[in-house]
């Protein structure tokens, strides 16, 4: 009795619904933590001694990083729990994620070639971090290539998660192996960035951006679910009652 | 696996005549029995079709030639560049050999017969990634010390280039059972199994190429080979997990 409100989370309609009430409570406070994290990094925070108003794309390549990582766990998750419990709204979840997250990392890529110009002099360096993404950003179109090649969405969904999760396992390898690889071709003169000794006035924006990012990636995937779950259930007979109403 | 796999029906395999005779009777064999019977099906279905054996192994050379004709036939030139070359002709000949892994056993009804047999799939599955890579790892091992001393590498690197390609393309094998599983049934798959299998593969690439350049310079490359069998091992321990599901889920 106390779990039904999970077990409701498995049925399209009241995912649906639930969807649309939610997203306004994402999509708000994304915004305005966006809009004040941008007035915080790019007008109120000083420029970097060293890297002058270059350092402030950090607040758009930071929070996409992250985003790119949190979104492939996201999916990985929900399609281990797809996978296991057979559970559609939660291979609906992960289908949803996977675009998102693509977009992520390609926002990241652009951000740290665009951060690369000033800051090394060239776009793109064989730097881990980069590669790392650039890998991830693979990893994500091998994952909706498999969707789009397999018509069934039951086959697409299942084979899918296993790839996922298959995936998911392979992230920390493959980005300890890029960090090692890169150790040995080039001295770690590289910058660092990630200061733990970073100045109130430029970390305060940062994490709100994170944060903003985090609801901005929450309203986005309920907006995707919502769409999902429509295209899934096109022929049930509770969205012929939604769209008569 | 026990959750989907049906209790011991005493299916017997009918699909190919190897097989029959291998499963002629109607007795239970047991697991790695089992194993080992498919594993020697493969092996003998590939010996019969001499020329599919041979095909990864000409693209490897090809590779392996293009660089020369492509960078410059300076010798030294070659040496510094002979891992990445060996690593990425490897990688991209094992790719190709994948597409014969689960492909004529799906189109004849095999596989169905195997997750149909009561065995353990996963067991069975990993029997099959084994003689592959007996078919293809194991010659692509063999033949990169030929690749290496054409790019001009010294005798004395041998031995460690087979080690690392051999320890290397067991994880590739592996590896690749996964995507080949995923894809099974895709028509003209070829693009997107490099798509789903590549990015997964490149610690082996970085670690394999670290291992040769290290047995061509003279090095000590014990690190980077105990690091790329880890990956074979875990590939053992997961691997076939994972594309046992994945067949089950494409012959569904």
């Amino acid at each position: 009795m106390t779990w039904t409100w999970f077990h409701r989370l498995g049925s399209p309609p009241y995912v649906y619904t639930l969807a649309a009430r939610l997203t306004p409570w994402f999509a708000w406070p994304a915004a305005l933590l966006i809009i004040g994290g941008l007035w915080g990094g790019l007008v109120l925070a000083p420029p970097d001694y060293q890297q002058g108003d270059g350092f402030r794309i950090i607040y758009v390549h930071a929070p996409s990083a992250w985003m790119s990582l949190m979104v492939y766990t996201t999916m990985a998750v929900a399609a281990a729990v797809g996978l296991i419990w057979r559970i559609k709204v939660a291979h609906a979840v992960a289908a949803s994620c996977a675009p998102i997250g693509a977009s992520f990392t390609f926002a990241a890529l652009v951000t740290g070639a665009l951060w690369g110009e000033p800051m090394w002099g060239t776009y793109w360096e064989w730097d881990p971090r980069l590669t790392s993404e650039l890998i991830l950003l693979f990893l994500y179109l091998g994952y909706m290539g498999l969707r789009a090649g397999l018509e069934d969405t039951q086959r697409a969904d299942r084979a899918s998660a296993v790839l996922a999760v298959v995936g998911v396992v392979n992230v920390p390898i493959i980005h300890y192996s890029v960090t090692w690889w890169n150790s040995l071709h080039q001295a770690p003169s590289v910058m660092r960035l990630a200061k733990p000794t970073m100045a109130a006035s430029m970390l305060v924006p940062l994490l709100m951006m994170l944060l903003g990012f985090t609801l901005f990636f929450g309203a986005v995937l309920l907006v995707r679910l919502r769409g999902e779950v429509l295209s899934r259930e096109r022929s049930a007979s509770w969205i012929r009652e939604i769209v008569k109403a | 696996m026990s959750a989907y796999g049906s209790p011991a029906t005493g299916v017997a395999v009918q699909a190919a005549p190897v097989a029959r005779q291998a499963w002629a009777g109607s007795r239970q064999a047991p697991m790695l029995e089992a194993a080992g019977l498919a594993l020697a099906r493969d092996l003998q279905l590939a010996f019969r079709k001499r020329g599919q054996l041979v095909q990864p192994l000409a693209f490897f050379a090809m590779v392996t030639m293009l660089f020369p004709l492509a960078i410059s036939p300076e010798l030294a030139r070659l040496r510094e560049i002979a891992p990445g070359v060996l690593w990425a002709g490897a990688l991209l000949a094992s790719l190709l050999a994948l597409e014969f892994l689960f492909r004529d056993d799906a189109y004849d009804g095999t596989l169905e017969q195997y997750a149909l047999s009561g065995q353990s799939l996963t067991w069975l599955i990993f029997a099959k990634t084994a003689a592959h890579w007996l078919l293809t790892g194991l010659p692509l091992a063999l033949m990169a010390p030929l690749a290496a001393l054409s790019l001009g590498v010294s005798a004395a690197a041998v031995p460690g280039i087979v080690a690392s390609v051999a320890v290397g393309s067991v994880a590739l094998s592996l590896i690749g059972s996964i995507g080949a599983a995923l894809t099974l049934g895709i028509k003209r798959s070829g693009a997107l199994l490099s798509l789903l299998t590549l990015p997964l593969s490149l610690p082996v690439l970085i670690f394999g190429a670290r291992a040769t350049q290290l047995a061509i310079t003279g090095g000590p490359l014990l690190a980077p080979l105990e690091l790329l069998a880890a990956l074979a091992v875990l590939g053992v321990t997961l691997a076939p997990l994972a594309a046992a599901a994945a067949v089950r889920i494409s012959l569904e």
